[in-house]
C-alpha cells in the first residue's frame, strides 16, 4: 500500500541530521526515506509548511490491564468526548483514557507515529499486546515491570547475580517487551504484605527479601546495560510526589554511576522541602545533575491543568492520592509481580501543590541544557492527556503565552520557583528534539526520529503558524511507514502499525530455574505464561548491542 | 481406538466457568474426535470436555432447513445490513478474537452490543464505576490470603476448583499451611455444600445483604449499630462484630462475591456496598474483592468491549460512536421493549434464560445464532450456525475471572467453522452490502469502517 | 407472607431462589434440550418443615406461579438447617425464567433471585 512520495518546498527540521529549518526535498519509497526521487512519485507541495519526523512518545499509558481498568472505571470521562467512526476508521471514545482505536487515531492527528506503553506486568503482557494490536497507525512497544518481581528479588537476596541476569533476559524475551521497568522498587511487598505500608528510604532493607531499593536499582541497571538493550532501565523512583524526594532521585541517579538509566516523569521526583510539609521546587538541582551526566535521560512528566487519571504501578501512591477526595479508587495486585492503583484526578491552577508541579515541569524544560535527554511527556494520563502536548509546546515556545498562563495560577507557588525569571523560548529545532529525535535516540530506535535515507518514512507536515498550539494540534499531512494516513487534515487510510520489541540472548538453563518457582507460587501453568508470537502480528525486533 | 491415534494435550484450558483452569491434561482420540480423559478437571470440566464432541448435524440452518455456511452468511449479512436497530448479544463463551469481530460488525452497522455481563455481574460493573475496586489476581489469594469470605455464591458447586486451586486449601508463599493458615467465611441465605469448607457460616435473611454489608461498614469504622439491625438481617450483633474484627485484623483479606448480590433487589447497590466495605478496610489492612464469574470468557468480553469502545457492556453505536446506557441498551431491555429489529446472538442462549417478554420478542424478529450445540435460541433463529468449540476445537485468547489472559490449545479439529471465522465472513459481506448502498444501510447515511486487516 | 402457623393451605407465597448447581452444570454440557437438563431445571428444593406443613412428599408436582408466569416443578426435601423455611431453591434454566420479571429498573439486570411465587400442589 505504500506509495512513493516526493515532498517539496517544506522547511525540514531533522536535528539528528543537523537540518534546522532548511527547505529540502524528502523522498519516500517502500516505507522508507530514500536519497533519490523515486519514479512515479506523488508530489506533496509543502510550501509554507514545517516537516518533522513523526513524534515519539517515550512514556505513556495506553494499553493493558491497568489502562483498561481505568477506562472501564470512568464512563463519565468518555461521555463528553466521543470519537465517531469514518469510512476508514473505527469509532471509539475519548477523555483522558481513550479507547484503543481513538488512542491510535488521536496520536496520529497530533503527528505522533510511535508510542511506548510504560508499564506492563509480565502476566498481563498478552493483554497489552491485544490492545496494542487494536491501537492503529502508531508503532508501539512496552516496558515490562520487573522491579518488584518476587523471584528476581529472591535471586538478588541469595547473591545469584548471573542467574538474575539470565532471568531478566528471559523475562524480557518471554513477554516481548522493549525494556525493563522499575516502579517504586521494593514498595510492592510492604503494600501487600504489611498492611498497606510502603518503602520510603532507598537504603531500607526489605523485611522479606533483605535487599534495598538501591540494591534492586543497581542490579537492574548493571544487567540491562550488559544485555545491551537499546533503551536502558526505565525507572519510576521511590517516593514519587513526596516533599524532599529530590534526595531519593539524586541517589537513584548516583547509583547508576556512569551507566545508562532513564528516569520517568522526573518532575514528580523533583521536590525539595521536608517530608510531611509542603513541597518546594528542586528542579534546578535535578536539571543540573541530568545536564552534567550524559548517561542519564529522562522524560519530564509535565502536569497540565484539567482532568487527568492517575494510573500507576505505584499502588501505595495511588492510595495516598485517593485520600484527599475519597472518591473512587482501584487497586489491583498481580501475583508475584506487581500491582497498580488508579484514581481519577484533576490539577487546578489555584491549588498550591498543583501549580508548583506545573511550574517545576516547565523549570526542568527551561533549565535543560540537553534537549536530547530531557524529553517531553506528561506521563499520559497521569500528568494530563497526550492531547495537551500542543499546548505544552506553546508554553515552551511562547514566552508571552507562558507569562499569561502564569498569572492564572497560585501565586505563592510561582514565587517559590524560578519560573518567572526563565525567559527562554524553545525553537522549532529544540521541539523537534524533545518530541522526536531525542526520544528516538534514547530508545535506541535508529530508524525513527530522523529523516535521513534509510529511516522509517514516519513524517509529519505542519502548517507553519504563529500560534504553536494550533500548529501542533493539526498537522496537514501525516505519513506512517510511507502510507499517507492524514492528508489535508483528513484521514485517508487506516494503518496497523507494528510492535517494537527486543530479544536479548539468554542461557536456556534459567528456564528450569524459573519454572520451579513458578509452579509453586503462580496460579497458571508455566507453559502458558510466555507470550507466543501469534500476538505480535506486524513486528520488528530491535537489536541489542 | 488405536493407540497411535491418541494424543495428549497438556496445559489445556477448561473454559466452562470463570476459573479457567489451564492445567488440563487431555487424552484425545483423534479417530473418534473425542476427549476421553480430562485430568485435573472438576466434575463440570469433565462434562464440558466429554460432551463437546462433533455432532452429526448441519453446519448451518436457514429457517430450520439445512443450508451451506455461505448461504447462511449471505442471509445473516442481509438481515444485519437492513436492520435499523440490530443488537449483538452473548459473547461470554467464545474467544477474544471472535469478540473483536463482533464489536467491529456492530460498530459498522451502528447497532447495539451487550454481553451476558448485563445479566450476571453487570451490576458489579456499575458498582465498580461508582466506587472502584480493590482487587487482585488469584495467585495473590493463594500466596497471601489469611481471611477468605465468600458472599452470595456457592463455590463448592460453582466453581468447584476455586477452593483447591486458588483460595482455601491452596498453599502459597506466605501461606505454606494452606487451609490451616486461613479462616474461611461463607455468607449465604441457604446452607450450601460450600458451608462444609467454611470456619464461619452466616445466614442472613433473603434480600438483606445490603443492610448487612452497611452494618459491617459501620462496625469497621467504629460506629455503634442500632440493635434492630440484627433482627432485620437475621445475623446477630455478636456475629457481625466478630466478622468486622477479623476483617480489620487479618493481613490479607479477600471477599469473593456472586449472583446473590447482583441478582437481588438492590443489584449494583449490593455490589457497591461490598466494594465500599473492601475499600474502607484498606485503612486498616490489605483487603481485596473479586466478583466470581460464571463463564469461561465473560471477563474477556468485558475487556474487549471496554478497550474497543470505552464501556464494558450495553453499548450503542446508533450515532456512529459508542454510547453507554445500562437499562436502555442492555439486552433484556432492548428485547422486552421491542426496540431490536434483528439480533446476532453469539455463544449464548437468551431464549432459555431471559424473562418471558424478552423471549417473546426474540420470536418476532430475525435472529442469527452462533452456538456449538442446539439450544432454544438456535431453534428459534432465522439463521443458525453450528460452530467449533473454543478451547477444544480452536485456539484463541480468554480471560480468567481475575483478568489474567490465557491462550487456548486445540484438542482436535472440528468440521464446523469457529465463531471468529463466521463473524469475519459476515463482517466482510455486510460491508460489501453497505458500500453497495441502495436499499441497504441505516437511514442516517451510514459511514462504514474498513475491516482491520489481521 | 410466610404462613408457618400450622395450617395446611392450598396456595402459599414463598421466595424462589434460582441458581447454579453441580448437576445443572454437567447436564448443561450434555445438551440444554436433552431430558437430563430439563429434569434438573424443573426440580425444586423445599424446606422439609414447609413440606410437612403443606402435606407434600418428595416427588410431588407443584405449580409455581406469579404475575409473570408459571412453571411446574418436582419437589425435593432439604433440611431446615440448610434451607430456611419459606425459601425454594431450583437450578436456573428455562423453567425458573418463566417467573422472572422483565423490568430491570434501568440496570439491565432482571431480578433473578428472591422471586415471590405462589405455590400450589398439582392434582392430576
Amino acid at each position: 500500500m505504500a506509495t512513493s512520495l516526493r515532498i517539496i518546498n517544506g522547511k525540514v527540521y531533522d536535528p539528528a541530521n543537523n537540518i534546522d529549518g532548511e527547505v529540502r526535498e524528502i523522498f519516500v519509497q517502500d516505507g522508507r526515506i530514500v536519497a533519490d526521487a523515486p519514479a512515479d512519485a506523488r508530489t506533496i507541495d509543502a510550501r509554507g509548511m514545517v516537516i518533522m519526523p513523526g513524534g515519539v512518545d517515550i512514556h505513556c499509558h495506553i494499553a493493558g490491564p491497568k489502562v483498561n481498568l481505568a477506562r472501564k472505571l470512568q464512563p463519565e470521562d468518555h461521555r463528553h468526548d466521543p470519537h465517531p467512526g469514518t469510512l476508514f476508521t473505527r469509532s471509539g471514545s475519548g477523555g483522558t483514557v481513550p479507547s484503543t482505536f481513538a488512542t491510535g487515531y488521536r496520536y496520529a492527528t497530533l503527528g505522533y507515529t510511535t508510542a511506548m506503553e510504560a508499564a506492563v506486568t509480565p502476566i498481563g503482557a498478552r493483554h497489552t499486546l491485544e490492545e496494542l494490536h487494536d491501537t492503529p497507525v502508531i508503532d508501539k512497544g512496552f516496558y515490562v515491570l520487573l522491579g518488584n518481581n518476587i523471584f528476581l528479588q529472591q535471586l538478588l537476596q541469595e547473591g545469584r547475580r548471573e542467574e538474575f541476569k539470565q532471568a531478566v533476559a528471559w523475562w524480557v524475551n518471554a513477554t516481548k517487551a522493549y525494556t525493563t521497568k522499575l516502579v517504586n522498587p521494593g514498595g510492592d511487598e510492604p503494600w501487600k504484605g504489611k498492611r498497606n505500608a510502603n518503602v520510603a528510604d532507598i537504603d531500607e532493607k526489605s523485611e522479606v527479601f533483605g535487599i534495598s531499593p538501591r540494591n534492586i536499582i543497581d542490579a537492574f541497571t548493571g544487567v540491562v546495560n550488559e544485555l545491551g538493550l537499546p533503551h536502558p532501565v526505565h525507572i519510576h523512583c521511590n517516593n514519587l510526589g513526596h516533599s524532599g524526594n529530590v534526595y531519593t532521585t539524586l541517589e537513584t541517579m548516583k547509583t547508576a554511576g556512569d551507566r545508562r538509566l532513564h528516569l520517568a516523569h522526573i518532575q514528580f521526583h523533583s521536590y525539595g522541602g521536608e517530608p510531611g510539609k509542603n513541597p518546594k521546587s528542586a528542579a534546578a538541582e535535578i536539571a543540573d545533575y541530568v545536564n552534567s551526566h550524559p548517561n542519564i535521560s529522562c522524560d519530564v512528566g509535565q502536569v497540565m491543568f484539567g482532568k487527568s487519571t492517575i494510573m500507576t504501578a505505584d499502588a501505595p501512591l495511588a492510595y495516598m492520592l485517593r485520600g484527599f477526595k475519597k472518591g473512587k479508587w482501584v487497586n489491583a495486585d498481580t501475583e508475584c509481580e506487581s500491582g497498580c492503583g488508579i484514581v481519577p484526578f484533576s490539577y487546578q491552577e489555584h491549588v498550591y501543590v498543583h501549580a508548583l508541579q506545573w511550574a517545576i515541569g516547565l523549570e526542568l524544560f527551561l533549565l535543560s541544557r540537553d534537549p536530547w535527554r530531557i524529553i517531553l511527556s506528561t506521563d499520559h494520563p497521569n500528568g494530563g492527556s497526550f492531547m495537551s502536548y500542543p499546548k505544552l509546546i506553546r508554553l515552551l515556545m511562547d514566552r508571552e503565552f507562558r507569562k499569561e498562563e502564569m498569572k492564572k495560577v497560585n501565586k505563592k507557588a510561582m514565587r517559590s520557583t524560578r519560573l518567572p525569571d526563565l525567559d527562554r523560548e524553545y525553537t522549532l529545532n529544540e521541539i523537534a528534539i524533545i518530541t522526536r529525535a531525542g526520544p528516538a535516540r534514547a530508545l535506541g530506535l535508529k530508524h525513527k526520529g530522523q529523516l535521513g535515507p534509510g529511516a522509517d518514512a514516519d513524517i509529519t507536515i505542519y502548517d507553519e503558524q504563529e500560534d504553536k498550539e494550533l500548529m501542533f494540534s493539526a498537522p496537514r499531512y501525516v505519513i506512517k511507514s510511507g502510507d499517507l494516513i492524514i492528508a489535508d487534515h483528513e484521514f485517508r487510510n487506516d494503518h496497523a502499525g507494528r510492535i517494537l520489541h527486543v530479544a536479548p540472548a539468554y542461557d536456556e538453563d534459567i528456564v528450569g530455574t524459573v519454572r520451579t518457582f513458578f509452579e509453586n507460587y503462580y496460579s497458571i501453568e508455566f507453559d502458558n505464561y510466555a507470550v507466543s508470537d501469534q500476538y505480535l502480528y506486524d513486528h520488528e525486533v530491535i537489536s541489542t548491542t | 481406538m488405536t493407540e497411535q491415534n491418541t494424543i495428549t494435550v497438556e496445559n489445556a484450558t477448561c473454559t466452562f466457568c470463570g476459573c479457567v483452569c489451564d492445567d488440563m491434561i487431555l487424552t484425545v482420540d483423534l479417530d473418534e474426535k473425542r476427549i476421553t480423559k480430562a485430568k485435573n478437571a472438576c466434575i463440570l470440566g469433565r462434562a464440558w470436555f466429554a460432551e463437546h464432541t462433533i455432532e452429526d448435524a448441519p453446519a448451518a440452518l436457514i429457517g430450520g432447513k439445512d443450508a451451506s455456511v455461505d448461504e447462511a452468511v449471505e442471509e445473516a449479512a442481509r438481515i444485519l445490513a437492513k436492520a435499523r436497530f440490530p443488537i449483538t448479544y452473548g459473547l461470554s463463551d467464545t474467544t477474544c478474537e471472535a469478540q473483536r469481530v463482533a464489536v467491529a460488525i456492530t460498530d459498522m452497522i451502528h447497532g447495539t452490543i451487550d454481553t451476558t455481563t448485563s445479566v450476571c455481574h453487570g451490576p458489579s460493573g456499575l458498582a465498580f464505576q461508582g466506587v472502584g475496586e480493590s482487587t487482585m489476581s488469584l495467585g495473590e489469594v493463594k500466596n497471601r490470603a489469611d481471611l477468605v469470605i465468600y458472599w452470595g455464591g456457592n463455590p463448592a458447586e460453582s466453581p468447584p476448583r476455586h477452593f483447591g486451586r486458588y483460595a482455601v486449601t491452596a498453599k502459597g508463599l506466605f501461606t505454606p499451611g494452606g487451609k490451616k493458615d486461613r479462616t474461611i467465611v461463607l455468607v449465604d441465605v441457604r446452607k450450601t455444600p460450600s458451608a462444609a469448607a467454611a470456619n464461619i457460616f452466616l445466614q442472613p435473611k433473603p434480600g438483606k445483604d445490603f443492610e448487612l454489608l452497611w452494618a459491617l461498614r459501620a462496625l469497621v469504622k467504629g460506629r455503634r449499630l442500632n440493635p434492630a439491625v440484627a433482627e432485620s438481617t437475621g445475623v446477630s450483633l455478636e456475629a457481625m462484630q466478630d466478622l468486622a474484627e477479623r476483617m480489620k485484623n487479618c493481613r490479607y483479606g479477600v471477599l469473593f462475591f456472586g449472583m446473590g448480590l447482583t441478582m437481588t433487589r438492590g443489584r449494583h447497590f449490593n455490589s457497591g456496598a461490598l466494594l465500599a466495605l473492601t475499600t474502607d478496610l484498606n485503612e486498616y489492612t490489605h483487603f481485596v474483592a473479586k466478583p466470581v464469574r460464571g463463564h469461561g470468557n465473560v471477563t474477556g468480553a468485558d475487556n474487549v468491549v471496554s478497550w474497543q469502545t470505552g464501556y464494558p457492556f450495553g453499548v450503542n453505536f446508533s450515532r456512529g460512536f459508542p454510547r453507554f446506557n445500562p437499562g436502555e441498551f442492555t439486552t433484556v431491555d432492548t428485547l422486552s421493549r421491542g426496540d431490536a429489529d434483528a439480533a446476532l446472538i453469539i455463544a449464548s442462549d437468551p431464549a432459555s434464560n431471559f424473562p418471558k417478554r424478552a423471549i417473546e420478542h426474540l420470536h418476532r424478529i430475525p435472529v442469527i445464532a452462533l452456538d456449538t450445540k442446539t439450544s432454544a435460541t438456535a431453534k428459534l433463529a432465522r439463521v443458525a450456525f453450528r460452530t467449533a468449540t473454543y478451547g477444544i476445537n480452536t485456539g484463541g485468547t480468554v480471560y480468567r475471572m481475575d483478568d489474567v489472559p490465557i491462550s487456548l490449545r486445540k484438542a482436535f479439529d472440528s468440521p464446523f467453522p469457529s465463531d471468529e471465522e463466521i463473524l469475519k465472513a459476515i463482517h466482510k459481506r455486510v460491508r460489501e452490502l453497505l458500500l453497495a448502498g441502495g436499499s441497504y444501510g441505516v437511514a442516517t447515511g451510514n459511514k462504514v469502517a474498513a475491516p482491520r486487516t489481521e | 407472607m410466610l404462613h408457618c402457623n400450622g395450617e395446611i393451605c392450598m396456595a402459599e407465597s414463598m421466595l424462589l431462589i434460582p441458581g447454579r448447581s453441580s448437576k445443572q452444570g454437567t447436564s448443561l454440557n450434555k445438551g440444554k434440550l436433552k431430558e437430563e437438563y430439563m429434569e434438573v431445571t424443573s426440580t425444586a428444593e423445599f424446606n422439609e418443615d414447609d413440606m410437612a406443613r403443606l402435606g407434600l412428599n418428595e416427588g410431588d408436582r407443584l405449580r409455581l406461579y406469579n404475575h409473570v408466569g408459571e412453571t411446574v416443578v418436582t419437589c425435593v426435601k432439604k433440611k431446615a438447617a440448610d434451607l430456611p423455611c419459606g425459601i425454594i431453591f431450583m437450578a436456573y434454566g428455562p423453567n425458573s425464567s418463566q417467573l422472572m420479571e422483565y423490568d430491570t429498573a434501568g440496570s439491565g439486570m432482571p431480578l433473578s433471585k428472591n422471586i415471590e411465587v405462589m405455590v400450589e400442589k398439582v392434582t392430576v
